[in-house]
């Protein structure tokens, strides 16, 4: 197909535009997932499967139930049913902090950087396996001050790809909206991720920056990490996405390829179309 | 009025025991609060479990004096893992309850009349240690401006230094990887948790640590009084604790010690200056005591408008929401 640009994507050229579709090579599958709050279906996802290695975008109208989604995959929140595996291992009720150390970890729609802990400090926090972060151990800097310059070395690095490395001994509260983005998501890579899920990275970032996140975002995918994001702005997703799920009321209503995506009528109704109504409406 | 006296008295409490056990229990407060975001207002309920471990242990049980800290600290840990376990998973208003209510019950417990056989109930236990017969020194502390008897400065000597060693061991912590997990904790529990920190066990360790510490100032303040009475643990201990550490400044290393000389200090010489008015007759009688604390409240309010992150906080770490 034209619109797959990515030679991982490739992968995804056979596969059908249906919810619910089944991937040649999916490194994490839900079935079932489903949430309530109340009254309210948040999230009844029946069959959901990411492919790995490229780019899923995660759109659906306001309380489409995206964020929840994002909240159950990572053990920030209980499904009501359902399981989901990550590498083929399950992680129905595992911990947020170990769907992490396995590989998988998230950022936060409203930024969660460490605002009292230098920028330098919020990245080495990323590194997993530190002998120092146990208590006895910590006491004795020589058991974990060449595992931490191994890890400010690997901070480094990261910092100047994402252009903060000047501000390294700033304290993260002092840095502006965007740059607090991509410090979370620099910290997010200190962990070494397989798959990077970014709720709303371009939320609230001045437009000139969205362009260098988006790089961000499609480097991620070049250097073999899978992706998902979740964003509101439908240019953003078609651009740079390999594959988008639609969710709508807490269903995926559809998904294919973004050509696909643009053209396909529930979307429409459900997404654009509710889009179009609030414009008319304001 | 006598001036000198009350500057002296004010001198004498900032360097005796009652500040370094307070410097303790500001430095375990520290620890909860200032480095996790823990807020333990139960400080009090640590202070207490630690002196009555020594006090029961030897005046009730007949225990040697080295079981009795043994058992002040076992009760220490003890109380913060029953007290963790069931709340710091929740949210952190629902510990701040807890803690202050479980500190009460302890307190009202322990100076309960059907507790009596155990902890004394109101009349407290007396009892003695070996503690000041291995006192090495044959005078006190003479200062010239102020002096201490010879039994003080033995007390003071041991207490200051087990000061020094916690203000030591929780610097050495704090700058290390897991002191780094406890401060990002403070800022965002759930950013911890999605980089893969076990927020909870962090917490709990955070809790018997500063535990630990402020039950050690219990532990001190029962061996160096020969004595323990439930009154000394009423929640104004967990108050004046967090008054120690906010003048000294949180999260700072060196605040709780400074903080807690500064408090007594100021405390101390207001008590002495207001005990002096009523004697004079210018204060109604029975009002010198109150008086004395409402000065200090004024104090401290006054320092936290016009210097809020205290003697040793940092400013810029302050100016920025958490």
């Amino acid at each position: 197909m034209a619109e797959v640009r990515h030679p991982a994507a490739q992968a995804l050229s056979d596969v059908p535009a249906e919810p619910g579709a089944p991937k040649p090579d999916p490194i994490l599958v839900a079935d079932g997932v489903s949430r309530r709050f109340g009254g309210l279906q948040a999230v009844d996802v029946d069959h959901l499967e990411i492919q790995r290695g490229v780019i899923t975008g995660l759109i659906g109208p306001n309380g489409a139930g995206k964020t929840t989604l994002f909240n159950l995959l990572t053990g920030f929140d209980q499904p009501d049913g359902g399981s989901w595996s990550f590498n083929d291992r399950s992680l129905s009720g595992v911990a947020a902090h170990k769907v992490a150390r396995r590989g998988m970890v998230r950022t936060f729609q409203l930024t969660k950087a460490l605002s009292r802990l230098t920028v330098i400090d919020n990245m080495k926090l990323g590194a997993t396996k530190q002998r120092g972060e146990r208590i006895g151990p910590a006491l004795i800097k020589v058991l974990w001050g060449a595992q931490e310059r191994e890890i400010e070395e690997r901070a480094d690095e990261l910092l100047d790809r994402f252009k903060l490395l000047d501000k390294r001994a700033d304290y993260a509260g002092e840095l502006s909206g965007g740059q607090r983005k991509l410090l979370e998501m620099a910290r997010a890579l200190m962990v070494e991720p397989e798959l990077v899920m970014l709720d709303e990275p371009m939320a609230g970032v001045n437009p000139a920056l969205v362009q260098s996140l988006l790089g961000h975002v499609t480097s991620l995918r070049d250097e073999g990490m899978s992706v998902i994001f979740v964003e509101h702005d439908m240019d953003v997703v078609m651009n740079i996405s390999d594959w988008v799920v639609v969710l709508a009321e807490g269903r995926v209503i559809a998904e294919g390829p973004p050509a696909a995506i643009m053209k396909n009528r529930a979307v429409i109704d459900a997404y654009l179309g509710s889009e179009h109504d609030d414009e008319e409406a304001r | 009025m006598d001036v000198v006296g009350a500057l002296q008295t004010g001198l004498q409490s900032a360097f005796g025991t009652q500040a370094a056990v307070y410097a303790l229990l500001a430095i375990g407060l520290n620890v909860h609060y200032g480095y996790t975001g823990l807020l333990n207002f139960g400080q009090a309920g640590f202070f207490l479990v630690g002196a009555y471990g020594v006090g029961i242990s030897i005046a009730t049980w007949g225990l040697s004096i080295w079981a009795a800290v043994f058992m002040g600290l076992v009760a220490s840990v003890a109380l913060a893992l029953l007290l963790g376990a069931p709340t710091l998973r929740l949210r952190s208003d629902y510990f701040a309850i807890t803690t202050i209510a479980v500190a009460e019950v302890l307190r009202l417990v322990a100076n309960s009349a059907p507790a009596g056989p155990v902890t004394g109930g109101p009349l407290g236990l007396q009892f003695s240690s070996p503690f000041y017969a291995v006192n090495p020194f044959d005078v006190g502390l003479n200062l010239g401006f102020i002096s201490y008897p010879v039994n003080t400065t033995w007390a003071m000597l041991v207490t200051w230094s087990l000061v020094v060693l916690a203000t030591l061991a929780v610097a050495l912590l704090m700058s290390s990887p897991w002191g780094r997990v406890i401060r990002s904790i403070r800022e965002d529990e759930e950013a911890a948790r999605s980089l893969g920190k076990n927020v909870f066990a962090y917490k709990m360790q955070s809790l018997v640590l500063g535990g630990v510490i402020g039950g050690t100032g219990g532990i001190m303040w029962a061996i160096v009084g020969n004595t323990v009475n439930a009154n000394t643990f009423r929640p104004q201990a967990t108050f004046f604790a967090y008054a120690i550490l906010i003048l000294g400044g949180a999260a700072s290393r060196i605040g709780p010690i400074v903080g807690s000389m500064l408090f007594w200090f100021v405390l101390a010489t207001g008590q002495s200056v207001v005990r002096q008015a009523g004697s004079a007759g210018y204060l109604p009688g029975g009002l010198a005591g109150p008086t004395a604390l409402i000065l200090t409240g004024l104090g401290l309010m006054l320092l936290v408008v016009y210097r809020p992150q205290g003697v040793f906080g940092n400013t810029r770490e302050l100016s920025l929401d958490g």
